[in-house]
Order: structure tokens, then sequence, then C-alpha cells
């Protein structure tokens, strides 16, 4: 009993990291319909600049985190304002091969940089080992994971609901043409936004190191993952992704660890089959576009 | 006279909102009928439960006697229902020749064949030649469509739709967008369509309809207003208050 | 009637035979005779012209894009791996038409899911099935030997008269009998009616069907078809290697694939034996300079690519070769890869 729950809440974990990983993507494909399998490459830029910073310079690990997103956020934009937003009207197929490029050189740098084996952060102390929580053994690197990434869901949640920034970007999520109609400047509501989504991947990767593993095929390895979060999730709110990834979670931390060897093959075909029952995501739009 | 076409208690939503409403529509055999209605009236939705891209949520429809009601897109036109798209819808890549060949392939079930090379069956031939030289576009029959003048793309609009040889064709704004000085062979074009095929125009142009059809249908808010013979749709003050009325402030 | 008779030459002036194509084929067989040395790269080049010229029977001429096509290739080369090793037919020409068969038979099965949905659908679930065999080849590693993959293949001689030599003579000349017997029945379907209604499928859909053409059929016909020639060039590369491993069904196959028919362009059928020819260069030249990171070269090049745009790199930066390129075309038309493909 007490496994099944320790096993649920590093699903959980496991989840709401995946979540905080692709909730940019899940944006750049709502608000502009672009296929971006590079997402990955900037949770990986963020995981080794965190691990620079922490190995190398000796940075707290809480100190690197926000410097993690930043980096990330900060290559995002570069990338968005030089070459992504020349791709926004093209067809899938030149948006696919363009992303591609991009994890490829992207895996080859940090090759190059960074050496081929994985890297690890080093944690502070207090991050170590097992809390005992109503005879439940929870790990305190994965409680925190949960603390900071609720914290962030809900920051997230609230942003859009509330602020002004919120509701332009939910208009234009909606109808781009009509946002514009409104007087919304949709490319830099998309700008800023693909930053962000970068920014949250950087952080992301960062936090998930300890986790996941953090080498330089990791935009490859996890690139169906993000994909998953996203289809099945739908990209037409936030709430979509969020539950998408915390299924994700806990079935591939629950596929692990009860059927190991037919882990991944399950959670393919559970993919296969949710995009052929709803092309637009489990919990999408379902009005025809 | 026999019924081509016929709807019966058509409805057809979108969420809450009623875009076809009991629509029960006959259209006699060898016809000339207009649907005509003001902009929003649901005149494209009809014409999409028609063909089969749109699926009604209640109601019939019969192509000659026999339902057509749950049949796909490609097996109507093979039952002899075809139609042409307000906004050109042609094939960009391929060329005028290429575009009828296929069409008429098809409908002579030819289209699957993979092993035979195009142009090697004289049937096939001859209709394409004749397709194209009445729809004058023989001269440029190995231009790609895409660098066409619009006029002609225009023409090859409704000569797709006339190579699947229809017992019934729907013509959706057949003169939309084309310049005046092409017009004229938009309309000898329609008007030349031989007499056994049925046509069912939906237009907006007031002149073209009254020259061209012999039966009028006027579609409001999904539902049917009124039917007749042109002049009494013409005279019916229903009409010309929300009909008429709106076309002449527009 | 003059205008029967201009419709009947022009209709059929697509599919006649060019001096140009012959040249092409001419200069494969001679390349074969001239550079004895170089078996076993132009070997690679056959088998990736074969396999691109799969891939484009779907992308270029039905605009179907795939993630995943590593997988059929795989399924190609396991079979025909397994059926040798375990001597179940150990001539290979039938081997291979079996190993074919099969990557067709789930080419057949999965093209039901890939019809569904739009781009981005169909680029998930290509890219699922592909994983999923992966991860299934790994799961049934006594099968299919795990990481190590299939060890101990012997191939018999072809036809029992030609055995696979150390140099790869026989196997080269064998691969592009195949890809010669290959390439002219994609060239009969492409310009059969059938093949002139996937390009109507392409560029249109909803017009498609408006005249009559089933599009759904047409497309699983032609998947499976694809299929059929990706697993026959996944069995080639069994047979000429005497290898088949995980690897073969990897996302990073599929992602050059892609790259190797976007060089060559799309929808005439010679741009994956262009792009095949191309890249394996490309890919000579960077593994000289920098060994370990040519997947960074080969990165950039995509990127480039799809910066400049592909149309306009078929007509500027390859200017000659697009002249050649249209010969072999043979398109009245300037550009042999519209923009828009597969938009």
């Amino acid at each position: 009993m007490a496994s099944i729950l320790t096993n649920l809440f590093d699903g959980v974990a496991y989840g709401m990291l995946l979540f905080v990983l692709a909730c940019g993507l899940a944006v750049t494909l709502g608000l502009m319909n672009f296929v971006n399998l590079a997402h990955g490459a900037f949770a990986m830029a963020g995981g080794y600049i965190c691990a620079v910073l922490v190995n190398n310079s000796g940075w707290p690990f809480f100190a690197a985190l926000p410097l993690a997103f930043v980096g990330s956020a900060v290559i995002g934009i570069a990338l968005e304002r030089t070459l992504y937003r020349h791709l926004y009207s093209r067809s899938h197929l030149d948006q696919v091969l363009f992303s591609i490029g991009l994890v490829f050189m992207s895996v080859a740098a940090v090759d190059y940089i960074m050496g081929s084996s994985r890297v690890f952060i080093k944690l502070p102390a207090a991050l170590e080992g097992q809390i005992d929580l109503f005879g439940v053994g929870i790990g305190r690197y994965r409680l925190m994971i949960v603390v900071i990434c609720g914290l962030l869901t809900l920051a997230l949640q609230l942003i859009l609901a509330k602020t002004r920034f919120g509701s332009r970007l939910r208009a234009a999520v909606d109808d781009p043409r009509a946002a514009i109609g409104l007087g919304i400047n949709v490319p830099q509501v998309f700008a800023f936004t693909f930053a962000f989504g970068c920014g949250l991947a950087g952080l992301g990767g960062a936090l998930s190191a300890e986790i996941l593993g953090l080498d330089p095929y990791f935009p490859l390895k996890f690139m169906i993952y993000f994909l998953i979060v996203v289809t099945v999730g739908g990209s037409s709110s936030i709430t979509g992704p969020f539950l998408a990834s915390l299924l994700l979670g806990i079935a591939d931390v629950a596929g692990k660890y009860y059927v190991p060897k037919v882990g991944p093959f399950v959670i393919y075909t559970v993919m296969i089959v949710i995009l052929l029952w709803r092309p637009n995501g489990l919990f999408g739009r379902t009005a025809a576009r | 006279m026999t019924i081509a076409l016929e709807t019966r208690n058509l409805e057809k939503s979108f969420g809450g909102l009623r875009v076809t409403r009991d629509l029960s529509l006959k259209v006699m055999q060898g016809a000339r009928h207009a649907l005509i209605g003001p902009n929003g009236a649901g005149k494209t939705t009809v014409i999409n439960q028609l063909t089969g891209v749109l699926t009604p949520n209640s109601g019939r429809i019969l192509l000659e006697g026999h339902d057509i009601t749950g049949l796909s897109v490609h097996r109507r036109v093979l039952r002899g229902l075809s139609r042409t798209f307000q906004i050109n819808q042609l094939y960009a890549d391929l060329t005028p020749l290429e575009t009828i060949g296929l069409a008429v392939s098809e409908r002579m079930g030819r289209g699957g064949d993979w092993w035979r090379r195009m142009g090697t069956r004289d049937d096939v031939n001859a209709e394409i030649a004749e397709i194209l030289s009445r729809f004058h576009l023989l001269d440029v029959m190995t231009e790609l469509t895409s660098t066409l003048p619009y006029g002609k793309q225009r023409l090859l609009e409704i000569a797709v739709a006339i190579a699947a040889k229809p017992r019934v064709l729907l013509l959706d704004e057949p003169a939309a967008g084309v310049p005046e000085s092409e017009r004229h062979d938009i309309l000898a074009a329609v008007a030349a369509l031989p007499r056994d095929v049925t046509v069912l125009l939906i237009e907006h142009d007031m002149d073209l309809v009254f020259s061209f059809a012999d039966r009028i249908s006027v579609l409001v808010n999904g539902g049917l207003l009124t039917e007749g013979a042109p002049d009494d749709v013409a005279r019916d003050a229903q009409v010309r208050a929300v009909y008429l009325g709106e076309a002449a402030d527009a | 009637m003059t205008a029967l008779s201009d419709v009947s030459t022009h209709a059929m002036a697509i599919a006649r035979w060019r001096i140009s194509e012959v040249a092409f084929w001419v200069l494969a067989l001679a390349c074969a005779f001239l550079f004895p040395s170089r078996y076993l790269i132009m070997t690679d080049i056959v088998r990736l012209g074969l396999f691109a010229l799969s891939l484009d029977l779907i992308l270029g001429y039905a605009g179907i894009v795939s993630l995943g096509h590593a997988a059929f290739f795989g399924v190609g080369a396991y079979s025909a791996g397994l059926l040798a090793l375990h001597g179940i037919i150990n001539e290979p020409v039938i081997a291979l038409v079996a190993a074919g068969l099969v990557a067709a038979v789930l080419g057949f099965l999965t093209s039901f899911l890939v019809i569904r949905g739009v781009d981005l659908t169909r680029l998930m679930v290509t890219l699922g099935i592909a994983l999923l065999l992966e991860a299934l080849a790994e799961r049934f590693s006594d099968i299919t030997g795990g990481t190590d993959g299939l060890q101990g293949i012997e191939m018999q001689p072809i036809l029992g008269l030609f055995a696979f030599d150390m140099f790869g003579r026989t196997g080269l000349f064998y691969s592009l009998v195949v890809l010669f017997i290959l390439f002219l029945l994609a060239r009969r379907v492409v310009h059969s009616p059938f093949g002139l209604s996937l390009r109507a499928i392409k560029n249109n859909p909803l017009r498609a069907a408006a005249i009559g053409v089933p599009v759904n059929r047409r497309l699983i016909a032609i998947y499976t078809l694809a299929a059929f020639y990706a697993g026959i060039a996944g069995a080639l590369f069994t047979q000429t290697t005497a290898l088949a491993s995980l690897d073969v069904f990897s996302f990073e196959r599929s992602a050059d694939l892609m790259l190797v028919l976007v060089i060559g362009g799309t929808g005439y059928l010679y741009g994956g034996l262009i792009g095949a020819v191309v890249f394996k260069m490309l890919q000579e030249l960077f593994q000289s300079i920098t060994p370990q990171y040519w997947l960074f070269w080969i990165g950039l090049v995509l990127v480039v690519i799809v910066m400049v745009g592909r149309a306009r790199i078929h007509r500027f930066v390859l200017f000659v070769p697009n002249l050649i390129i249209r010969q072999l075309a043979g398109r009245k038309a300037a550009v042999a890869v519209p923009e828009s493909d597969a938009s």
C-alpha cells in the first residue's frame, strides 16, 4: 500500500515536471499552430546552465534555478526573433524539418562542449533522502518539485485568468485574426510567450536533471513525451496539458515499476489510441476547425 | 415529371445554432432551380449536406428516389451528383488536361488503374477533348492551373464538375468574382449546359437568377421562406421585404 | 479530330522517357563499373535512394508527412535477417520480396491510423508507431538480439548463382537491379490515373472527393506500397551488410530520410536518388572534418534549406542541378518542388 502511494507521488512529481517542461510547447502550438520539435533543446540548455553554475562555479542550487530560466528564455527570444518568426506561415513539413535541424545542432553542439556522458547537478544536502509522511516514503527532491511546479502552475493559471497579458494571450489563441482586429500586437505577445515557455522549459530541464537524466540526447529522448502532453492535452487551455502531464507521469512511473518490460509500449499505444479517438486531444476543442 | 433531388425535413445545428431548419426541397428532373437567400441564410450548409461534406442531424436526402443521406462524398458523385465551388477548388500543380483527365477516368471507374499510363484510352481521350473544347480550355490544357487567368480557372471549375457527367449539378455562385470582361464566357457555359442535366443554382446575383431559373426557392435563417416560379417569387411581398429589400441596400 | 490527337499526345508526353533519364541510369551503371573500390558506399547510396523513393511516394505524391518511415525499413530489415538466420527462406530474392510483403502488411494495417486526422496527428502517429516497434524489438530481445542486433547472418547466393563477395560487388549490382526494377514500377504507378489521383488529393482533397476520387482508399493503397518499398530497402540493408540492429527503427533514420528527400526535391521520383548521392557525399565530407559531430552539420543543412526556402534552393543554389532535375521531371513548370507541399 505504502509503495503504491510512493509511486503515485513519484508519478505526480514526474507529471508536474513534464508539465513545466512542455507547457511552453502547448502555447507555441496553440497560438501559432507551429510544430516545434526543438522544444526539448531549450530544456536541455536550462539543465546545462544550472549544471555549470552549480558544479563549476559553486553557485547554490536554488540560485542557479532562476538563471536556468533566464538563460533559456534569452536563447528562446533570440531564436524566435531571428529564425522562428519567419516560419509561422510555412507548411508543417518545413516547420518539422527546421526544428529537427535545430535539435540535431543542439545535440551535437552540447556533445562537443560538454561531452556525451550524463551530467549530475550537485544537490544541497537538504534535498537528499526521504521523509516519512504517515508511513509513506516521500523523496525530498520530489517533494520540492511538486511544490515548485505546483506553485508555477497556480501562477500560470492566475496570469492567464487575471492579468491583462493573460486575456490578450487567450484572445490571440482563440482567434488570432480577431485579436489583431482588436489591436492586440499578436507577434509581440507570441514572442514574449515563446520566451517565457522556453524559460519554463529551461527551469524544467534544470529540475529534471536529477530525475530524467541530463545528457546531449535529452531533446531527442523526451521529444515524444512533450508532444504527447501537448497533443493528448490539447492546446486550447493549460488545464488540458496539465492533466495530460499528470496522467503521463503516473502511467510512466507505474508502467516502469509494475510492468518494466512493456512500459514504453503501453504509453505509445495509449497515445495512438487517444489521438485516433480525439484528434484534437483528450481535453481539446471538439468543434471542427 | 420525376423528382431529381429531394430533401426531407433536413436539420443541421452547430452547437446551439440551427443553420438548417426543417428544410424540404424538391428539384424536378431537368429543372433550372435556383436557391437564393441573404448572406448567412445557410445556403452553403445546405450544399455541404447535399454533397456529403456535412452530415445532417436529422432528415433525409434523396437522389432520383434513392436515399443518399449516408453516402460518402465520392459515392454521391458516382451516383450522378456533382458540384462546383463558390471559391475555386482546383489543383494548383495540375494542368487542365490532367484535371479533366482524372475526372473522366474516375467517372469511367478507371481512376484506380495503376498500371496503365494516362492518355492510352481513346474513349477517355475523346471525352477529355470534347470537354476541353466545349469550355475553351484546349489552348491552355498543358499550362499549370495556378498560372491560368481567373476566368479560365472559373471555366475549369465548371468543366470539372461536368466531366463527372452529373445528372444533377449544383452550381455554387458560378459567376462569383469573375471580371466583367470574362463574365460572358461563364454565363454562356452555364446557359449551354445540356437540358437533361438538372441544375440547382445557388446565387446572389439576381440578374443571373432571373434570366436562368425556371423555379426559385428562398432560404431565410435556414428554413424555406417561399418557393415558386420566378415571377411569383419576385412579386412575393415577404421576399421583397426580407431579401430583395436587403439586396437593394447592399 | 485534331483536338483528340492533341489530347492523347500531351497526356502521354508526361510519361515518355527522356534522354536525361536514360543518361541518369547509364551513369549510375557506369559508376558501378568505374569505382570498384567504392562498392560499399555506392551500395549504401542505392539503399538510401530506394528508401527515399519510398518516402517520396507518400510525401511527394500524396502529401503525407511521416516522422516514422523507419518503422517499415526496420521491419523489412529484421524480417530479412530472421528469414536468413533461421534458414526459413534461403534464397535472397524471395526473402527480399517476403520481407517487403511483411512491411506492406504493417503499412496496410497502420494506414488506417495515418489517413485520419491532420498533419500533426499524422506526425505523432507515424512517430509513435516507429517508437513502438523499437520498444517491441527491445522487449523481445531473445528474437531480435536486443541492442546487439542479429548476429551471424549468412547470406546464400542470389538465385543460387551469385554469391555475396567480401568487396560488396555482388551486393552493389544486386541493389542496383532491385532499385531499377522498383523504380520502373513506381514510374508506372505515378504516371497512371491512380498516380494522378494522388497528386490531386495532395493538391486539394476536398475537390478530389468532389469528382469521385475515393480519397481514403487511394491513400491506403499508396501508403501500403510505400511501406513495401521501405521494407525492401530495409531487407537490402540486412542482406548486403549481414546486420540488423535496433537502430533500424531510430528517429534519426526517419529524420535523415526527410533530409535526403528535401535535398533532392519531392514529387518527381529522382529526388530521393539524387538526394541520396548528395547526402552521402555530404556525410563523407563532414565525417572527415569532425567524425563525431556530423549531426551538427546535418542539422545546419536542414535549417539552412528551410530558412532559404526549399523551392528557392532548388531554383538558385542548385541552378545547374535543377536544369537536370527539370529534364528528369519533365514538367513544364520551372519548379520541381512546390513550396506548399504537405501544408
